[in-house]
């Protein structure tokens, strides 16, 4: 072996305590989750074979019949998603123009509005639902409320990062014309934003389609209400047609979205 | 026209970028001002339209305070100041012709153009500025079609259209070749000659300078070391200026006018 010869000591190798506590900590949570939840993996297996059988009921063969009935309530789904998305886009604009920082420059009244979409924005669709569904009563308008809201949070966070990352020339060269902010905002930002815009309400339709699509479960209007009433009444070949034309449906529309959204972009 | 007294401007971060400048232009000058790269060319052309706030000191403007002026006071002072950027500064999915009319914003209420509605009296403004600049034909093209040569054209075009009466241009050639760097500074010495607009210039490019400008100003650390006649630049002065020899990068050199 040759000779090594170096100029100082070499230094200690760090302790490797912290890293192992570290992993030791991470499984044990892991595990500790599991023990609350009660999972189990027996049980998973066990399910697996009943689930099986239930699949085999379900869509071999799905009641191709009853799907006829169904075209209502899925129509009255994607309507509460267009009709959603559509006023929580608009209400987005003005709250993504006041929270963009290279707006307004006022960092309090931009701090306010961010943190106030950044809460809106961790409560579910679902969960907004059930509440408007609890005060204005079942039906499709609580599920339109809810995607408004919903929708209104997910296109400002999105608006409000696209407005932060254009181009400031234009910016600067409208104001040094003496143009006044509400011109600025037209002529300048706009124009650079809006295929932006356009393609993140094709996103936020995307997602609306999935939420409404279960929406009805806690009494918002749209299929998901059909699904609850086929299971409770045990009938998993009509729960199975409901299933296989939601798949259909959502998949057409995210694939007609998405491929309009590679156009804008 | 335009009179600096004394100004000053220190930045929060502590950077002194001008220190005690005082100059007076008149109408009709073509002035370019040089010196290195954080001399404080750019902070002293921003300085006068108030893009940026000087500390000490005042401007005047057709005898109205710069420093004093807020709200729609700034505004119509900076609607009589057009200005060009060295990375132009167009909207690029807009339209030439849009981007021209930009120059006509300040002078209606927001609530009639926002609608993208202009008199057709603007239009014309706006095409006769395009004309201006040998660029009409590109009117109705989308600006990221243009190069680069052609995109500061209409950046100029723009500046036109706000009918202004000084014109502000932070090293506009600095992004350009060569050759459509002595187009630009043709057409700008052509406007200044044929509308008598004032023309405020900073530039890197020495030998531009002496070659365009009837009078040069020098920055050097924040502070004006020179402000004479292009002629009287010499390399005494230009030592001055930039505390050593030109190096190539400073001197543009010999361009042919008419490429094969």
């Amino acid at each position: 072996m040759r000779q090594h010869k170096f100029s100082r000591e070499i230094p200690d190798k760090p302790s490797d305590i912290k890293r192992y506590l570290s992993i030791t900590l991470f499984f044990l949570l892991i595990y500790a989750a599991g023990r609350f939840t009660r999972f189990s993996l027996s049980e998973l297996f066990d399910g697996m074979s009943e689930g099986g059988g239930l699949i085999k009921e379900m869509f071999f063969p799905p009641d191709w019949a009853y799907m006829r009935r169904l075209l209502e309530p899925m129509q009255e789904t994607i309507q509460i998603s267009i009709v959603g998305t559509f006023f929580g886009s608009i209400v987005a604009i003005p709250l993504a123009i006041v929270s963009a920082r290279n707006f307004l420059r006022n960092p309090i009244l931009t701090g306010i509005f961010r943190n106030f979409l950044g809460i809106f924005r961790t409560i579910p669709a679902l969960v907004f639902a059930a509440l408007f569904a609890s005060i204005f009563g079942f039906g499709s308008f609580p599920g339109i409320l809810a995607l408004i809201v919903f929708t209104a949070g997910l296109v400002a966070k999105l608006g409000f990062e696209a407005i932060e990352s254009i181009d400031p020339g234009p910016v600067e060269a409208l104001e040094s014309s003496g143009a006044s902010k509400l011109s600025i905002l037209r002529f300048a930002i706009i124009p650079q934003i809006l295929p932006q815009y356009l393609s993140f309400i094709l996103y936020s339709f995307e997602i609306n389609i999935r939420a409404s699509a279960v929406l009805g479960y806690v009494g918002a209007g749209g299929i998901a209400n059909y699904y609850n009433r086929t299971l409770s009444y045990l009938q998993y070949a009509r729960a199975g047609s409901i299933v296989l034309m939601t798949f259909v449906v959502v998949m057409l529309l995210d694939l007609v979205s998405s491929k309009i959204r590679e156009r804008l972009l | 026209m335009l009179d600096i007294r004394n100004i000053s401007k220190v930045y929060p971060n502590g950077v002194r970028a001008l220190s005690d400048v005082s100059l007076n232009i008149q109408k009709g000058e073509f002035v370019s001002i040089i010196g290195l790269s954080g001399a404080g060319k750019s902070t002293l052309l921003r300085s006068i339209n108030k893009m940026i706030e000087i500390t000490e000191g005042d401007i005047l403007f057709q005898g109205k305070s710069i420093k004093e002026a807020k709200g729609k006071e700034l505004r119509m002072i900076r609607r009589d100041i057009g200005m060009i950027f060295q990375s132009f500064n167009l909207v690029k999915r807009s339209r030439v012709i849009t981007n021209v009319l930009c120059g006509r914003i300040a002078y209606h209420s927001p609530f009639v153009t926002f609608f993208g509605l202009f008199p057709k009296e603007d239009k014309m403004i706006a095409f006769e500025a395009l004309d201006r600049v040998n660029i009409l034909e590109k009117a109705y093209n989308r600006a990221d079609e243009l190069s680069g040569g052609q995109m500061q054209r209409v950046a100029i075009a723009r500046s036109l259209a706000q009918e202004p009466i000084l014109l502000l241009a932070d090293e506009p050639v600095a992004s350009l070749d060569p050759l459509t760097t002595i187009q630009v500074m043709d057409d700008l010495k052509r406007i200044n000659r044929e509308l008598g607009l004032t023309m405020l210039v900073n530039l890197h490019h020495v030998d531009l300078a002496i070659k365009y400008s009837t009078r040069i100003i020098g920055l050097q650390g924040g502070r004006l070391v020179f402000d004479g006649h292009s002629k009287d630049v010499n390399d005494e002065v230009l030592k001055e200026i930039y505390g050593r020899e030109l190096t190539s990068s400073e001197v543009l050199g010999e361009v042919d006018d008419a490429p094969a």
